[in-house]
């Protein structure tokens, strides 16, 4: 009875699993987020009233936010989506954010202090043109003017009515500037017609009524912007760039007047190009490396007013009072910067000049806003914004760095890990000694906790202490392999490194290599590797990380690749290679030093071998006829397998070159299907269990093999987004491909669905999900692939007499007898980015990290309707249609990660536990345990306690054990 | 179920076995053609007449009538390389071509005739032999207007093909009209270290399989309260039909203990009066020691 009773209670525990949630105050025990916004485009400062200082900024990741001017907190923040860039941002009433976006379609107004969206207008237009937001400072009518998609409106600030709407198709404007005269009532609409026609409208801002058209001739036309001086200048340069064309249109006449720059510089041989500014009176030239600063004087002449020799970065133009107008120029010289304000009618002055000290990884200064406020002394005091190369953003007032946000956090391409240093002998005692009195303070308000004697502050005490748990955020490798560097390469081309305990930069570096450089234009990182994890004969070395980029977004640009040290976050060695990268390929083989070897396919399908060393090539051309690969055209449809085959002939450095030849192609008809998706296994999947038993004793063993590529097509009219298309013209076709013969394993349609497709395989399953146009509704898909050749292994005798194949290699040459199983499910979210969990051993049961998380167990193709009372035992649940997401299931708990674009999952060395990063707009880090923490106690249990339960026990058993033998004697001598 | 599981799963591995040796495909959609799948396995017919290179669909009867099926022959070839070398002809794929009513079009009776190899490709195909190097083959992409968009390439190592005779198997995948991809292979296995073994007879023992895609499961639909009631909730709470034992295991347990408890005590009990004499008497045992000992000590 006993053991039926025993058996009971694992029944009841094993229901219990599915449940995965986190206490209350478990929060922020290990995990962290962060919160970031992105690269600023556009500021705006709201610094009048009293009350709180802030900075309204919108960002390349489609944020608009509200920032402390103080601190760099985000006060609140949208994300807008990934299509919806935001064109132009501005502040109406004094209470309303006002953003333009979508191309200047979507017009929203955000209430200032909290960040509630108030009304939101989308403005129809049919054409082509720039849009520009244009939020009048004077006038009582509350109107703001927008123009999108050729179209001119005026739209009321309080309710965001479109008055009137003007459509500028008509008159074949390619629009340049949108001006308000000086009244308010006239707006000034310039462009270019044609390429040598330059017209002006004249449109009335009270009803959108055209009250004049001018055009004028220009010769030649022009090349690049027209850029507004004062209201009725522009400035222009002509198609040659040399010659400045100055456009006046007082009254009903355009005046061109010719000025070759000639004039301002001497001799000049370079290209001029004049800077996009807001400025009145004046605007800047580039010409080579200086800049020319050219003033409109009050005849309509133009001067030079000054030149700085240095890169610059000119900010907007700030309206002091009394019609001042301020300008702020910010130049870089060797880790510092220089900040100076000058006011335009007096050039040679300057109101402000300040020397920053500014760290070398930040890079070059790439945008600076300003914003003035009035000083103690009643002076004029000038703070400014800066955004530098990495895309960080700075405030700067008072010659000193009042606050710093890493925002190229927000860009995150690629993640790996390094594992943390081992602890080395001779940690300094006195620090133990010192926290021994804390430790034993610690534990013993951990053991009021527990017996449920503390007070309110204690518990919020016991609660710093968990968070605060200087354990977590140490710099040397822990048992349990929870502490790890994330190393992390963002857009802007720099490298950081997190700690996995708190997620604090334990370094930077803004990699040289992806610097814009004269040979390398526009350099982008593509991917990280690891490329030497030292852990047997080279412990001495430090890890390092291989980065690989290239130097513009076409296929064939020439390749950059780059070491950086891990520890140091040095870089060790860059090379800027000779041929372009389009594929990286891992090896699996290691040389004397650790340095994993990599072989980086260019677009002429050779392989290149890093790194270059004899003893690297040895390696290889003892493999290299066992080396498969393939590549996918997504362009034609073309899935094609390789195989290297020799030294390639022409290239000087042939040793470390091979070329390959074609072993198989699977092509799929480009009127019926097109690729959306492929997704491979990870490479550091470790499986432990090869088979799976199921309910009726028998086995099915796992068809595990590393070649396998799950492939997703579609219908190519799908391109759209969901609902363009019927869903009898929708389809989506799935494959299983191996890759060294390019056998089709599985395929299978999925008549009248369409994607985007989010894919994870692992073992020997894959989930995927995608859109059921004729369910309308979201589905997810798993398959999973059984070997049958060896399922007749069953037989005991015969695995006694050794008559199994279960040693014997196995070969992809081999025709392979595979089972695939596959169910559908509906899934009530859309998803962003999916990954599995991986552990260390793969033990542990795998969950799935779908942007939210589900269990994998609910995706089993073998779930029934209704169950069997073995089935039931074995966990497999009642078939349904869709899977549930319980809310307590949530790895981010409360939190959000805006904008995800993907999840990483590292296997601890504890095998019941996952690291999971979370990347996009926000980081989010945390540790998971699918299957619970069989295999260690939790943290916050209370060791003190057990120690003290056991020396009480230990001191009551001696107690009782001499009053026993007392009372035993008394009763002995009582007796007599 | 449990008992019903078991022959289904044996069903479904004879079902498979069965379909590798008449392949027709398990899970038919009603959309497809009955037989769209045809197995041929013909020994190397050494054709006397030259080899077609161009297929030529000879459709006889096109377009008879718009609402009936109708069929037309297609041939398309199949071309071999050794090695790195260049591909040339090495049979023909024949089959019939259905036009289906809707407008599909599918390929149905494959049959295959293969060319023996003539002498100088004998002595290529040794070579590879002992390079371990790969036999490749390659088909049209779309077998009405070939090559189509591109050739469709296969390979295999050159060991994998001799056993007695040279064997090779072929799976077409097939969408409409276009090849998407060529499994070509050993029917069997071929274990990696590979043996250097040259055929006794150099003739072909082809086998080939053309397959369509399968129609995915569809995802089963529920009533509206099944899934309102069950599947939103009903996963995360416990399963309702709970047994009696599951729910009050915590108080019957204990239950148990005291029942056992008292049966034993009662068990003792009647022990006790057994032994000792009914009634009044039943505190003497305790009493004798006492007594017995105090004899002791007084003697």
């Amino acid at each position: 009875m006993a053991i039926r009773a025993f058996v009971l209670v694992l029944l009841f525990c094993s229901s219990l699993i599915p449940s995965f949630a986190l206490y209350e105050d478990q929060v922020g025990l290990m995990d962290w987020h962060q919160q970031y916004i992105g690269k600023v485009k556009d500021a705006v400062f709201h610094t009048q009233k009293a009350g709180r200082k802030r900075v309204i900024v919108s960002t390349e990741e489609n944020v608009v936010a509200s920032l402390d001017l103080r601190h760099g907190q985000i006060f609140w923040r949208h994300v807008l989506g990934s299509n919806d860039a935001i064109d132009g941002i501005g502040i109406a009433l004094g209470k309303f954010v006002i953003t333009l976006s979508s191309g200047g379609v979507i017009l929203r107004a955000w209430n200032l202090p909290d960040g509630q969206m108030v009304w939101e207008t989308s403005l129809q237009g049919s054409g082509m043109s720039k849009s520009v937001l244009l939020i009048p400072k004077v006038g009582g009518d509350n109107l703001i003017f927008g123009l999108g998609k050729g179209c001119l409106y005026a739209v009321s600030a309080i309710d965001g009515e479109i008055l009137w709407k003007r459509d500028m198709t008509a008159e074949s404007l390619e629009i340049q500037q949108v001006i308000q005269a000086v009244d308010g009532d006239v707006l000034h609409v310039s462009g270019i017609i044609g390429s040598t026609q330059f017209g002006t409208y004249k449109v009335d801002a009270k009803n959108g009524e055209l009250l004049e058209h001018n055009t004028a001739d220009v010769p030649g036309g022009f090349s690049g912007e027209v850029i507004p001086v004062s209201r009725n200048t522009l400035v222009a340069l002509d198609f040659t760039r040399t010659t400045l064309i100055s456009i006046q249109s007082p009254d009903r006449e355009i005046i061109l007047e010719h000025t070759p720059i000639s004039d301002f510089v001497g001799d000049s041989s370079g290209i001029a190009v004049i800077l996009p500014t807001k400025l009145t009176g004046i605007f800047a030239l580039k010409i080579e490396t200086s800049v020319l600063f050219v003033r409109l004087t009050s005849e309509g002449k133009l001067e030079v007013a000054g030149k700085i020799k240095q890169p610059t970065v000119i900010s907007d133009m700030l309206a002091l009072s009394e019609g001042q107008q301020a300008v702020g120029i910010v130049q870089h010289e060797d880790g510092k910067i220089h900040f100076s304000v000058k006011l335009v009618h007096d050039w040679d002055n300057s109101l402000l000049k300040e020397r920053i000290v500014m760290d070398h990884q930040r890079g070059l200064i790439d945008k600076v806003f300003i914003n003035n406020y009035i000083r103690t002394d009643r002076s004029h005091g000038f703070r400014a914004l800066i955004v530098m190369e990495d895309h960080s953003l700075i405030l700067v007032q008072q010659g000193e760095i009042v606050w710093c946000r890493e925002d190229g956090l927000a860009s995150v391409i690629d993640v790996t890990t390094s594992e943390l240093p081992v602890e080395k002998d001779g940690v300094s005692v006195a620090k133990v000694e010192h926290s021994l009195f804390e430790w034993l303070k610690g534990h013993l308000l951990k053991i009021k906790g527990t017996l449920m004697l503390a007070s309110a502050e204690d518990l919020v005490a016991i609660q710093d202490l968990r968070l605060k748990s200087s354990e977590k955020s140490k710099l040397i490798r822990d048992h349990n392999g929870f502490r790890k560097l994330l190393i992390v390469l963002t857009r802007a081309g720099k490298l950081f490194a997190l700690h996995t305990g708190d997620g604090r930069i334990v370094w930077s570096l803004l990699l040289a290599s992806l610097r814009k450089t004269e040979a390398c234009e526009r350099p982008t990182g593509l991917n990280l590797y690891q490329w030497q994890v030292p852990h047997h004969h080279a412990m001495d070395e430090n890890p390092s990380v291989l980065i690989v980029g290239k130097c513009s977004s076409s296929s064939d640009s020439l390749g950059v690749i780059s070491f950086v040290d891990t520890y140091t976050g040095k870089e060790l060695n860059s090379l800027n290679l000779l041929h372009s990268v389009a594929q990286v390929i891992q090896l699996p083989f290691t040389d004397s030093t650790e340095q994993r070897l990599h072989l980086i396919i260019d677009t002429d399908k050779r392989g290149h071998l890093y790194p270059r060393t004899p003893e690297a090539r040895e390696i290889i051309q003892r493999e290299l006829s066992n080396l498969y690969w393939y590549s996918v055209d997504t362009e034609s449809s073309v899935i094609r397998g390789h195989v290297f085959k020799s030294n390639c002939i022409s290239e000087a450095t042939n040793e470390y070159c091979f070329t390959s030849r074609d072993l198989w192609s699977v092509v799929f008809p480009s009127e019926s299907e097109k690729i959306i998706a492929t997704v491979t296994r990870k490479v550091n999947e470790v499986v432990h269990t090869q088979a799976k038993v199921i309910a009726d004793q028998d086995v099915m063993y796992k068809y595990i093999s590393k070649n396998l590529l799950f492939v997703a097509t579609a219908a190519p009219k799908v391109s759209g987004e969901i609902g363009s298309v019927m869903p009898e013209e929708a389809w989506l076709v799935v494959y299983i491909i191996d890759t060294v013969t390019g056998r089709i394993l599985h395929r299978m349609t999925h008549h009248g669905s369409q994607g985007p497709v989010h894919a994870v395989f692992s073992e020997n399953w894959v989930v995927y999900h995608y859109f059921n146009l004729r369910a309308h509704r979201y589905e997810m898909s798993v398959i999973e692939i059984y070997d049958q050749s060896r399922a007749d292994n069953k037989d005991v005798l015969k695995l006694v007499l050794g008559k199994h194949n279960l040693t014997s290699p196995i070969s992809s040459y081999s025709r392979p007898e595979v089972v695939t199983k596959s169910q559908s499910y509906f899934f009530s979210h859309s998803v962003k980015a999916m990954a599995v969990t991986l552990t260390a051993k793969g033990i542990t049961s795998k969950h799935l990290l779908i942007g939210t998380i589900g269990d994998q167990r609910y995706l089993d193709p073998r779930r029934s309707l209704n169950p069997s009372q073995a089935e039931k035992e074995e966990g497999v649940i009642p078939l349904t249609d869709s899977l549930p997401i319980i809310p307590q299931s949530y790895v981010t708990h409360a939190l959000k990660v805006e904008g995800l674009r993907g999840i990483v999952t590292i296997p601890a060395k504890l095998e019941s536990t996952t690291l999971v990063f979370a990347h996009g707009v926000d980081l989010f880090f945390t540790r998971i345990a699918p299957s619970r923490t069989y295999d260690s106690l939790t943290e916050d249990f209370s060791y003190a306690l057990l120690l003290i339960t056991i020396v009480a026990l230990v001191a009551a058993i001696f107690v009782t054990w001499i009053l026993s033998e007392k009372k035993e004697l008394r009763d002995k001598w009582s007796c007599l | 179920m449990g008992s019903a599981r078991a022959p289904r799963s044996s069903l479904l591995i004879l079902f498979l076995c069965f379909s590798l040796i008449i392949s027709s495909l398990a899970f038919e959609s009603d959309e497809l053609l009955v037989d769209n799948e045809e197995f041929v396995g013909l020994e190397g017919v050494r054709s006397a007449d030259p080899v077609v290179h161009t297929p030529t669909p000879t459709r006889s009867s096109r377009k008879r009538s718009s609402d009936q099926d109708s069929d037309s022959k297609v041939q398309f070839t199949l071309e071999h390389a050794f090695g790195d070398s260049d591909f040339s002809p090495a049979g023909t794929f024949t089959a019939r071509l259905k036009t289906s009513h809707h407008g599909g079009q599918t390929l149905t009776k494959l049959r295959f005739s293969r060319n023996s190899f003539t002498e100088a490709e004998k002595e290529k195909f040794k070579e590879l032999l002992k390079a371990d190097d790969f036999y490749r083959i390659r088909v049209p992409s779309n077998v009405l207007s070939p090559p189509g968009k591109e050739y469709i390439i296969s390979s295999v190592k050159a060991r994998c093909l001799p056993r007695d005779a040279l064997d090779e198997h072929f799976v077409i995948h097939m969408e409409s009209v276009n090849i998407l991809a060529v499994n070509y292979g050993s029917p069997g296995a071929c274990s990696y270290p590979r043996q250097l073994k040259l055929p006794a007879k150099w003739s072909f023992n082809s086998h080939t399989v053309l397959k369509n895609s399968e129609v995915a499961p569809r995802a089963p639909l529920f009533t509206e309260d099944v899934l309102g009631g069950e599947s939103l909730e009903g996963e995360g709470v416990q399963p309702p039909e709970r047994s009696f034992w599951a729910k009050y295991w915590m108080y019957l347990i204990p239950l148990g203990l005291i029942v056992m408890n008292a049966i034993t005590q009662a068990m003792n009990m009647p022990e006790e009066q057994v032994g000792g004499q009914p009634g009044s008497q039943t505190q003497q045992p305790a009493a004798i020691p006492r007594g017995a000992s105090t004899t002791v000590r007084r003697r």
